[in-house]
C-alpha cells in the first residue's frame, strides 16, 4: 500500500510534546509524499501524532512519535510500531460536528477547507433572508457556549431589530479558564470555521464591523485567524449584503475578568476592563455605543454545522433544554486528557470513565467550569451534562474545562487555588468581589495551613453567599462557586482540617510529614542524593523541621516506600 | 513625541487603540517605561495618567525595565509543589531580587510565569527563554555564577 500523504498534528499542544521535530524530519525524508501540518485530533495524551492516509483512502495513525529516523523510517514503510487505534469506548460516546475537521484539513489552506464542505453554510445562508437565518439558528436550540447559555438566536434577533449606522459582532476568544482549550485549538485548527459563522451572523444580524477579542497568550491562534482572514479578503467572501466587511483581531493583555462582555468592550475601547452595570445592554449600547453582540467562539463555530445541515436536523442532537454537542477539555487525573466532542445530556460518568479512561477507584470528583464552576462528587456521575441539570447541581457548565480530582487530592486546597486565581482576577470595581474573595482566599489559606477554626466554615459559606449577591459580573458571582461546592459536598474534608487539623488526603504541606517504610526500603540513597534540603540523614530519617515536602523522594524510590502522613500531635 | 517612539505611527492615533500601542512599546523596549507612557498619552490623546492606569490594570505589562538575563521561574502547579517557592527563596538569597525586580546593574532580572509546560522536569526556571530543569540550590548557583561571568 502506498502513501497518498501524511498529517501531523502541529496545534500548540502537539509542538509542545515535539511535533515540530517529526514535521521537519518527515519533510526531510517523506520524498514525493506530501506532509501536511494540521490541527488537533483531541488525543493529547497520544501527541505527538501522524496519519498517514494511504491511496485506498484508509488512514492509520501513529502515537508519540520520536523525531529518530528509527521513528520516522517506520511511518513510511507503515510498519507496525507506534500504531494508535481511537479507543471504542470514545468512539461510541463522541459525536464530531464542530470539530469534524479539526486535525484533517491544513488550518493555513482556505482551498482544503472549501474542498470540506467550507463556507457551504455560508452560501446557504446568503439563499436565505436574514430573517430566516436567525429564525435557523433559534429553531436549532443552540445556546452560548461562553457559560452563560443564553439562547443565541434570540441573541441575534435583537441586534438584527436595532436600527443603527454601525452594528458591531464581537468573537470572544479570552479563554482564561486555568485547564480550558477548547477555543484554542478550534481557532489553531479551523480558524475559516469561526470566521464562517462571524460572516454568517453579520448577515443576520446587519452587523457592519467585526472583532475577535483573542487573548495574546495564543500566538498561533493568532497567526492562523490573520492569514485566514487575509484569504478572505482576498476570496471576496467578506462581501456580504453587498457591504466589504472588516474583521479586526484585538489581542487581550492578560485579564481574565476581561471574559465578562462589558469588560470586554471596555477593553476593546483601549481602557481598563472594568465590567459596568446593565442595562444598558450591548445590543442597545456597546463599542463605542453602537449596538453590539458578543458571541464565544464555540457557538461561531456552531453556527456552519447549523445552516449546513438546517436548524431542524441540528436541534435532533441532544436535550430538551440543550441542543447540540459540547466540547470539554479533559485534563487532571485521568488516562487520556484531550479534547472531546459529546451530545449535550452524555453523563460525567461515560465522560470521565469511558472516554476519559480515569480510575473508577481513584476519582473523588470533577471540577466542571473552572473558577466560576463548582465541583461534582463521583456520587454523582450519573447526571447528564446540560446546562440546567448542572445548574440544580451549583456547578455550571461553563466554558466546558472539566478537572478529574483523584482521591490524592484534598479538596480545601483545591478550592483555595482557586480563589487565589479568581482575587488576584478581581478587577477591584465591587467591594463584595475586591474585598470578600480576599478574605475567602485568606481563610483558605489559614484553614489548610491548619490554623483554622470551626466558625470560618460559617464565615466561608456567608460571605460567598454575600459575593454573589454584591458583585456587578459573571466574575464576582461565580468566584465562590468552588467554595460553596466543596464546602456541599465535601464538608467532613474542611472539618478535619479545622476540628482535627489534619488533611485527609495527605495533601497540605503544614499538616503532613514524609515517612520511609523501613520494611520496603532498600537502601539504595537515592532519596538522600536528592533531597535538595538534605534533610533525610544516614539512617534514612526524615528531618521534618528541615523537609519542604516538595516530594522529590516520594518521586524517585524506586521501591515507592516513602508516604505522606499525619503529624505526630494529629494523627 | 520622542523620536524612539516613532514606530506608534504605524497605529492609527485614537484611543481605542492605546492597549495595541502599549503592546507595541513593550514588544520593542522590554517594558513601558515613564518617557514611554508620555509617548502614547500625547500620541494617543488621553492624559498620562489614565495610560497608567490601562497599563497597571493588564497583567501583561511591565514597568520595570528587564535584566540582561531575565529568570522567569515557573509557577505551575506541578512546579509550585516541587519547590517553586524555595527557587524564589534562594534567588533572594543570591542576589536580593524577589519577583518583578532587577539587580542594580541591570544584569538580572527574575520573575514568576504560570507554566512553562516542563512539568514533568519540575522544578524549572529559563534564562532568557532557555529552560533549566530539576533545579536544586546547588546547580542554580552553578548557572547564576556562570551567567554573571559571561
Amino acid at each position: 500500500m502506498k502513501i497518498k500523504f501524511l498529517r501531523v498534528g502541529v496545534a500548540s499542544c502537539g509542538i509542545a510534546a515535539g511535533a515540530d521535530k517529526v514535521f521537519e524530519k518527515l519533510c526531510e525524508k517523506a520524498g514525493d509524499i506530501p506532509v501536511i501540518g494540521v490541527g488537533c485530533l483531541g488525543h493529547c495524551y497520544a501527541e505527538p501524532l501522524v496519519e498517514a492516509v494511504t491511496e485506498d483512502g484508509s488512514s492509520i495513525l501513529f502515537r508519540d512519535v520520536k523525531g529518530t529516523d528509527e521513528a520516522i523510517d517506520n511511518i513510511l514503510s507503515l510498519g507496525e510500531k507506534d500504531r494508535f487505534e481511537i479507543p471504542e469506548k470514545r468512539k461510541k460516546h463522541e459525536l464530531v460536528k464542530v470539530l469534524a475537521l479539526a486535525g484533517k484539513v491544513n488550518p493555513t489552506d482556505i482551498s482544503d477547507y472549501i474542498a470540506n464542505g467550507g463556507y457551504e453554510g455560508l452560501k446557504k445562508a446568503l439563499t436565505l433572508s436574514p430573517e430566516e437565518v436567525v429564525n435557523q439558528v433559534k429553531i436549532s436550540g443552540l445556546r452560548g457556549r461562553g457559560g452563560g447559555g443564553f439562547p443565541t438566536g434570540t441573541k441575534w434577533s435583537f441586534l438584527a431589530a436595532k436600527q443603527a449606522e454601525e452594528k458591531i459582532l464581537i468573537c470572544n476568544a479570552d479563554e482564561g479558564d486555568p485547564g480550558a482549550f477548547m477555543d484554542r485549538s478550534l481557532m489553531e485548527s479551523v480558524p475559516h470555521q469561526l470566521l464562517e459563522g462571524m460572516l454568517i451572523a453579520a448577515y443576520a444580524t446587519g452587523a457592519t464591523k467585526l472583532f475577535i477579542y483573542c487573548r495574546a497568550e495564543y500566538p498561533m491562534a493568532i497567526k492562523h485567524l490573520r492569514i485566514a482572514i487575509e484569504q478572505i479578503y482576498a476570496a471576496k467572501l467578506n462581501i456580504v449584503n453587498g457591504r466589504s466587511l472588516e474583521i479586526i483581531i484585538k489581542e487581550g493583555a492578560g485579564a481574565f475578568v476581561c471574559g465578562e462582555e462589558t469588560a470586554l468592550i471596555a477593553s476593546l475601547e483601549g481602557k481598563r476592563g472594568t465590567p459596568r452595570f446593565r442595562p444598558p445592554f450591548p445590543t442597545d449600547s456597546g463599542y463605542k455605543t453602537f449596538p453590539t453582540m458578543i458571541n464565544n467562539v464555540e457557538t461561531f463555530g456552531n453556527v456552519p454545522v447549523i445552516l449546513r445541515e438546517g436548524g431542524e436536523e441540528f436541534a435532533k442532537t441532544g436535550t430538551e433544554s440543550s441542543k447540540g454537542t459540547k466540547l470539554f477539555a479533559l485534563a487532571g487525573d485521568l488516562k487520556n486528557p484531550g479534547l472531546v466532542e459529546v451530545p449535550m445530556g452524555k453523563t460525567l460518568n461515560e465522560i470521565v470513565f469511558e472516554i476519559g479512561g480515569a480510575d473508577k477507584d481513584n476519582v473523588k470528583a470533577v471540577q466542571i467550569g473552572g473558577p466560576s464552576g463548582g465541583c461534582i462528587p463521583v456520587e454523582l456521575f450519573d447526571t447528564p451534562v446540560d446546562y440546567d441539570s448542572l445548574k440544580a447541581l451549583g456547578a455550571i457548565i461553563g466554558s466546558g474545562g472539566l478537572i478529574v480530582i483523584g482521591k490524592d487530592r484534598c479538596m480545601v486546597e483545591t478550592a483555595r487555588y482557586f480563589l487565589d486565581f479568581t482575587h488576584r482576577e478581581s478587577c477591584g470595581k465591587c467591594t463584595f468581589c475586591r474585598v470578600g474573595t480576599m478574605r475567602m482566599f485568606e481563610t483558605l489559606e489559614r484553614i489548610v495551613a491548619g490554623k483554622g477554626k470551626e466558625s470560618d466554615l460559617e464565615m466561608l459559606e456567608d460571605l460567598g453567599k454575600k459575593i454573589k449577591a454584591g458583585a456587578l459580573c459573571g466574575l464576582g458571582q461565580t468566584a465562590p462557586n468552588p467554595v460553596l461546592a466543596t464546602l456541599r459536598y465535601f464538608r467532613n474534608e474542611y472539618e478535619d482540617h479545622v476540628i482535627r487539623h489534619r488533611c485527609t488526603a495527605h495533601q497540605c504541606n503544614e499538616l503532613v510529614k514524609l515517612e520511609i517504610d523501613s520494611s520496603k526500603c532498600i537502601k539504595c540513597k537515592l532519596c538522600i542524593k536528592t533531597c535538595p534540603v538534605d534533610a533525610i540523614d544516614g539512617n534514612f530519617n526524615i528531618d521534618a523541621e528541615k523537609c519542604t515536602r516538595c516530594n522529590s523522594c516520594f518521586d524517585v524510590c524506586p521501591k515507592n516506600a516513602i508516604f505522606r502522613t499525619d503529624l505526630e500531635e494529629n494523627k | 513625541m520622542d523620536e524612539k517612539f516613532s514606530f506608534l505611527t504605524k497605529i492609527a492615533a485614537e484611543p481605542s487603540n492605546l492597549i495595541k500601542g502599549l503592546q507595541a512599546i513593550q514588544a520593542a523596549e522590554g517594558y513601558v517605561s515613564n518617557d514611554a507612557i508620555n509617548a502614547a498619552a500625547e500620541y494617543f490623546g488621553i492624559p498620562p495618567v489614565e495610560v497608567e492606569g490601562v497599563l497597571s490594570f493588564y497583567a501583561q505589562f511591565k514597568r520595570v525595565k528587564p535584566g540582561k538575563y531575565q529568570i522567569a521561574v515557573c509557577d505551575g502547579t506541578a512546579c509550585h509543589i516541587k519547590g517553586a517557592p524555595l527557587v524564589h527563596e534562594w534567588l533572594k538569597q543570591e542576589l536580593g531580587l524577589a519577583p518583578g525586580e532587577t539587580d542594580a546593574d541591570g544584569l538580572f532580572s527574575v520573575e514568576t510565569v504560570a507554566c512553562l509546560g516542563c512539568c514533568s522536569l519540575a522544578p524549572v526556571i529559563s534564562i532568557n527563554g532557555r529552560v533549566y530543569a530539576k533545579l536544586d540550590r546547588k546547580n542554580l548557583k552553578k548557572i547564576l555564577k556562570e551567567y554573571a561571568e559571561k
